[in-house]
């Protein structure tokens, strides 16, 4: 019997030697998938702005300056300033950092909730299936936003809060897509002959059923990161998700943006395009890397 | 001691039309290094046989409901889930039908024909991979040591059906059981197929356990033959005996719609009519007995046991042969 961690661990070598694995899967996405390269460069340009927000920004977030209010976009403040004077460009780059946080943990978490629940409940079936899947129903059938309103209200808002919040709610409606790809999975004749190989059920699931339902598992954790930024731009624009002055972009859109939005319209299409651009930005690379991880898509001979 | 002995298999699936038997009360026993061919039509129960055998039963459908597996004199039905997985793949191996789907596509040849070492004997990826390629060479897979990176969709249905003897054969299993491992692939391939298990059986001594509805097929490869009907055994006779005097009509049924080269041109194939039955409305009577030509009043009343009619020739019929 193998050790536990070899349960999981499809082994190295089965990977071409050739050139690095990381390098060739980045010259296959750039050549097959330009769109998916696109999005990821979009996506690491905003990583990288988050990860980096105190080197690249050249004003403090709240370092306000009265002279120039809401100036607008200039060579010495690219997106311009809002009603406080502060600069857009440095509270933007601060924005990607909370969002990039947000949205990275609550996929992560949610995406973690729904392999659990989607493989049980895919997997064994029967009693267990019905009544996990019962349960998915009555929670899905509350609004997500109230959930999270309630929540925020009795435990108030903050960073934690939130990521946990939106990672449990997408976790679960999620598992529904997961548990269906089990199920389809499952009744594969190359289960059973694993199974007639002799194969542990932990080992059917981890090593043979996962990377056969590896396709929706990437679309549903890169549509999510999308969904919990726009969810928390849309709890901060309603005033429950991180509270002020963190610099988050729904709050940026719902205070001076939507005060200021006739009279200084940057402060508004700042934060607003820099989360439809990373929004999008995921989207097109999760789809890209469902195809090219999926090795029915790879040359045959 | 026979390698194999199976007494009173029973195996039921609850439907939603009741409890239907698909398989009722099998016996047969297998030597070491014999191989047995189980003939029958779809819904004969022969898969389901098979099946039960490595206890691959879907549950909670499904449920072995009586009998006794004495595989090397131990009752596989009696053993906990963990220690039959150490048999599965191991001392008893399947080959599925229907290559193309038998194979996982996501993982490499490599590490799918390499898993039962790793599983069994405790090899490292490393070794099992590279045996994997010996292995693979052994099926005569063309080029097999450099592909074992390769994934199954680049390989056609019978390299891939070598791919899976080599899967059954890694851990050198004393027991091969192959379900219908020829029925999706070209002619030409199936007898290449079908002589190399044989010959990779015999210079293993292992025992093979053939599924098939080819009668014609497994006249060539077979040591004793089993037909199966109505989730029964109907008749079971070394396969030459099978072949020159079938006992059974719905045997001889079969032989009679088999085309044969030996025989005169223009001789028409006799169909059987009607439909198999509906294993969960079973006749009181004999399961054949709708679309037998040689019924009579005796058939009705119950269903006949297997009883010897020639030495190590057994049939479950009321009437004479013809």
């Amino acid at each position: 019997m193998a050790a536990a961690s070899d349960i999981v661990s499809p082994p190295r070598s089965a990977l071409p030697p050739r050139r690095h694995p990381f390098i060739a899967g980045l010259l296959r996405l750039v050549r097959e998938k330009p769109l998916g390269a696109i999005g990821l460069a979009i996506v690491l340009v905003f990583l990288i702005c988050g990860i980096f927000a105190d080197v690249i920004a050249p004003y403090g977030i709240n370092q306000i300056s009265p002279v120039n209010r809401l100036k607008p976009p200039s060579a010495r403040f690219w997106f311009g300033t809002d009603h406080l004077g502060r600069d857009m460009f440095s509270r933007i780059l601060f924005g990607a950092q909370l969002s990039v946080i947000i949205g990275l943990s609550a996929a992560s978490l949610a995406t973690v909730i729904s392999l659990t629940l989607g493989i049980v409940s895919g997997y064994f079936g029967g009693k267990i299936d019905m009544l996990l899947q019962r349960l998915v129903d009555a929670w899905m059938s509350f609004p997500e936003l109230i959930i999270l309103i309630v929540v925020v209200s009795v435990v108030g808002p903050g960073m934690v809060q939130v990521i946990f919040i939106l990672g449990l709610t997408f976790g679960i409606g999620g598992s529904r897509i997961i548990r269906g790809a089990v199920v389809s999975t499952r009744e594969n004749m190359y289960i059973h002959a694993t199974q007639s190989m002799g194969a542990s059920t932990l080992r059917v699931l981890l090593a043979h059923i996962l990377p056969n339902i590896m396709a929706p598992v990437l679309v549903l954790f890169s549509t999510r990161v999308g969904a919990v930024i726009l969810v928390e731009s849309g709890l901060s624009f309603l005033g429950f998700g991180v509270p002020p002055p963190a610099p988050t972009w729904g709050g940026m859109l719902s205070g001076s943006g939507r005060t200021y939005m006739y009279m200084a319209p940057w402060l508004a299409l700042a934060p607003g395009l820099c989360l439809t651009l990373v929004v999008y930005g995921i989207n097109v690379l999760g789809d890209a890397l469902r195809d090219l991880l999926d090795p029915r898509m790879r040359g045959s001979r | 001691m026979p390698l194999l002995s199976v007494k009173g298999l029973t195996t039921t699936f609850r439907t939603d039309r009741g409890v239907l038997t698909a398989v009722d009360g099998v016996s047969f026993d297998l030597e070491a290094g014999e191989t047995l061919a189980i003939v029958g039509e779809s819904g004969s129960g022969k898969s389901v046989t098979a099946l039960s055998l490595m206890r691959l039963i879907a549950q909670p459908a499904g449920r072995i409901a009586a009998g006794e597996i004495l595989f090397e004199g131990q009752d596989l039905l009696k053993l906990p889930e963990p220690e039959m997985q150490a048999v599965r793949g191991n001392r008893i191996a399947m080959i599925f039908q229907e290559p193309m789907t038998s194979l996982n596509p996501s993982l490499t040849l490599g590490v799918q024909v390499g898993e039962p070492q790793v599983l069994h004997r405790g090899a490292t990826w490393d070794k099992a991979i590279a045996r994997a390629g010996d292995l693979l060479d052994r099926v005569r897979l063309p080029d097999a040591r450099a592909r074992v990176n390769a994934y199954p969709h680049q390989f056609s249905g019978g390299q891939r059906q070598r791919a899976m003897i080599a899967m059954a054969l890694a851990c050198q299993p004393k027991l091969i059981i192959a379900d219908e491992p020829t029925t999706a692939l070209d002619v030409t391939v199936q007898a290449q197929i079908l002589a190399l298990l044989k010959e990779l059986a015999r210079e293993q001594g292992t025992a093979l356990i053939l599924i098939t509805h080819d009668l014609g097929i497994v006249a060539r490869y077979a040591d004793r033959v089993a037909v199966m009907y109505g989730g029964r055994i109907v008749e079971t006779a070394a396969a030459r005996d099978l072949y020159r005097t079938p006992q059974h009509p719905y045997t001889a049924g079969l032989l009679a719609c088999i085309p044969r080269l030996d025989q005169v041109t223009g001789r028409r194939l006799i169909p059987i009519e009607g439909q198999p039955p509906d294993l969960a409305r079973m006749p009181p009577g004999c399961a054949f007995r709708p679309r037998c030509p040689r019924a009579s009043a005796a058939c009705d009343a119950a269903r006949p046991a297997l009883a010897e009619v020639a030495p190590g020739h057994w049939k479950a019929c009321f009437r004479d042969a013809a």
